[in-house]
């Protein structure tokens, strides 16, 4: 007979790891509704911005600044945005997949490829690889900031300008809705023209300093910004993956305790009728 | 009516101000601009500085800016503002930490870090649940 205490030790263990999942989904909500919220927020300054860049490029057509001209591709840079922390699901395993036939694409056609890792899940799987990584950042918390990216992105901004990669991809989890994230591969270097039909009046500006050096500004801020809504965009994703793995998690913890129960029960009941058995076969004998 | 134009202040973090005004003030890479209604269309980077609003009420608001971007249309200004203070050597500073921080990552090849990490995940989570029975207990 497995020993009631055993079961009923186990029940307690299950019913502990359910009560943290729970307390983890609770939380990962919550924090979801919010970076929700700052995705929105991000969108008008993006756009403001992509407006700005085709008044710009439309202003001066002789100019081509260096991030709109597309080169010959020998190398590649792409930022994987990543998260912090595990328990999400796959999210971070999809990601890294599509990562992974992204850069083997380019490398099958000769492409070198550097990385640069936004999140430590990132960095402990692409350092196997033994890819150079121009830069990482890590730790961004639930609320990343503009100014903690800046840094790295200015790298991999560097590295373009000085013609050691000729292109800049970004991978982040894409926010569909809370059950679905999907990996998407995005284009930041060189940048598409924006389309003239697509501005809704065109005025024609006073520069100050100079439409060329404004570009520059305009620009640089404007991959920024991508990457921030990335990072954003990634952290909702996280939320909403770990949302659904803990409640799959509290769920599985809530059959197991049934199912333990049912057994401890029958395993009690056993036990009595066994004592009963042996007493009034006791009794019998007396 | 008065002439009014709108003021748009937005970073990428999200919006910081949206309104008319009697006239802006901002500080523009080439010197401070003041801005009144029906102004010529402009675009201008900004440097790091404060920018003034008058709203028609006669109140003003202080916004300070890191530096970004203005744009004037005829009735409305939009001004994409920084949120953290940009400087060359500052974002060159931050370069530079982004390359030690690779460097580092690869240096260190032992998974110790992601044992600690999930050992401080179960601590946070246990701690929150903590909190979360003193609060019920504190309902009941």
């Amino acid at each position: 007979m497995p020993g009631t205490k055993e079961i009923r030790t186990k029940i307690a263990s299950v019913k502990s790891t359910q009560k943290i999942t729970k307390a983890m989904q609770m939380v990962a909500t919550s924090k979801m509704r919010r970076a929700q919220d700052r995705m929105r927020l991000a969108r008008p300054y993006a756009d403001k911005m992509r407006a700005t860049i085709g008044h710009l490029t439309l202003a001066n057509p002789d100019y081509r600044h260096p991030f709109l001209v597309a080169r010959e591709a020998k190398s590649i840079g792409i930022i994987v945005i990543s998260t912090d922390r595990g328990l999400c699901g796959g999210l971070n395993a999809n990601l890294f997949k599509s990562t992974i036939y992204l850069l083997r694409e380019w490398q099958q056609k000769g492409a070198e490829v550097n990385l640069c890792l936004v999140g430590s899940k990132g960095v402990g799987f692409f350092r196997r690889l033994g890819l150079p990584i121009l830069a990482n950042v890590t730790h961004l918390g639930d609320r990343p900031h503009v100014k903690d990216l800046i840094g790295t992105v200015k790298v991999m901004l560097d590295a373009y300008r000085e013609g050691r990669i000729d292109r800049l991809f970004m991978v982040n989890a894409q926010f569909v809705n809370t059950m679905t994230q999907k990996p998407v591969v995005e284009q930041l270097l060189p940048v598409e023209p924006v389309k003239s039909s697509d501005l809704a009046e065109h005025w024609d500006y006073i520069y100050e300093p100079s439409a060329a050096g404004i570009l520059d500004g305009v620009l640089m801020r404007y991959i920024e910004s991508q990457v921030y809504r990335g990072a954003v965009e990634n952290v909702a994703s996280e939320m909403a993956a770990r949302m659904v793995a803990m409640k799959a998690a509290s769920d599985n913890a809530g059959k197991l305790i049934n199912e333990l129960q049912l057994i401890y029960n029958k395993a009690r009941q056993a036990a009595i009728t066994k004592e009963l058995a042996e007493i009034v076969g006791g009794a019998a004998a007396v | 009516m008065a002439d009014t134009i709108n003021v748009d202040v937005v970073s990428a973090e999200g919006e910081i101000f949206s309104g008319p005004a009697k006239m802006v003030f901002v500080p523009a890479s080439e010197g401070d601009i003041g801005i009144a209604p029906r102004h010529a269309p402009l675009l201008s980077l900004l440097k790091a500085g404060e920018v003034r609003i008058q709203t028609p009420e006669g109140t003003e608001h202080l916004i300070f800016v890191g530096g970004g971007v203005l744009e004037i249309q005829p009735k409305k200004v939009t001004v994409l503002a920084d949120t953290a203070l940009r400087a060359k050597d500052i974002d060159e500073a931050a370069a530079l930490a982004a390359k030690h921080r690779a460097e580092e990552a690869l240096k260190d090849k032992v998974d110790k870090i992601s044992q600690a990490e999930a050992l401080a995940e179960l601590t946070r989570a246990a701690a929150q649940l903590k909190l979360i029975e003193k609060l019920r207990k504190l309902k009941g």
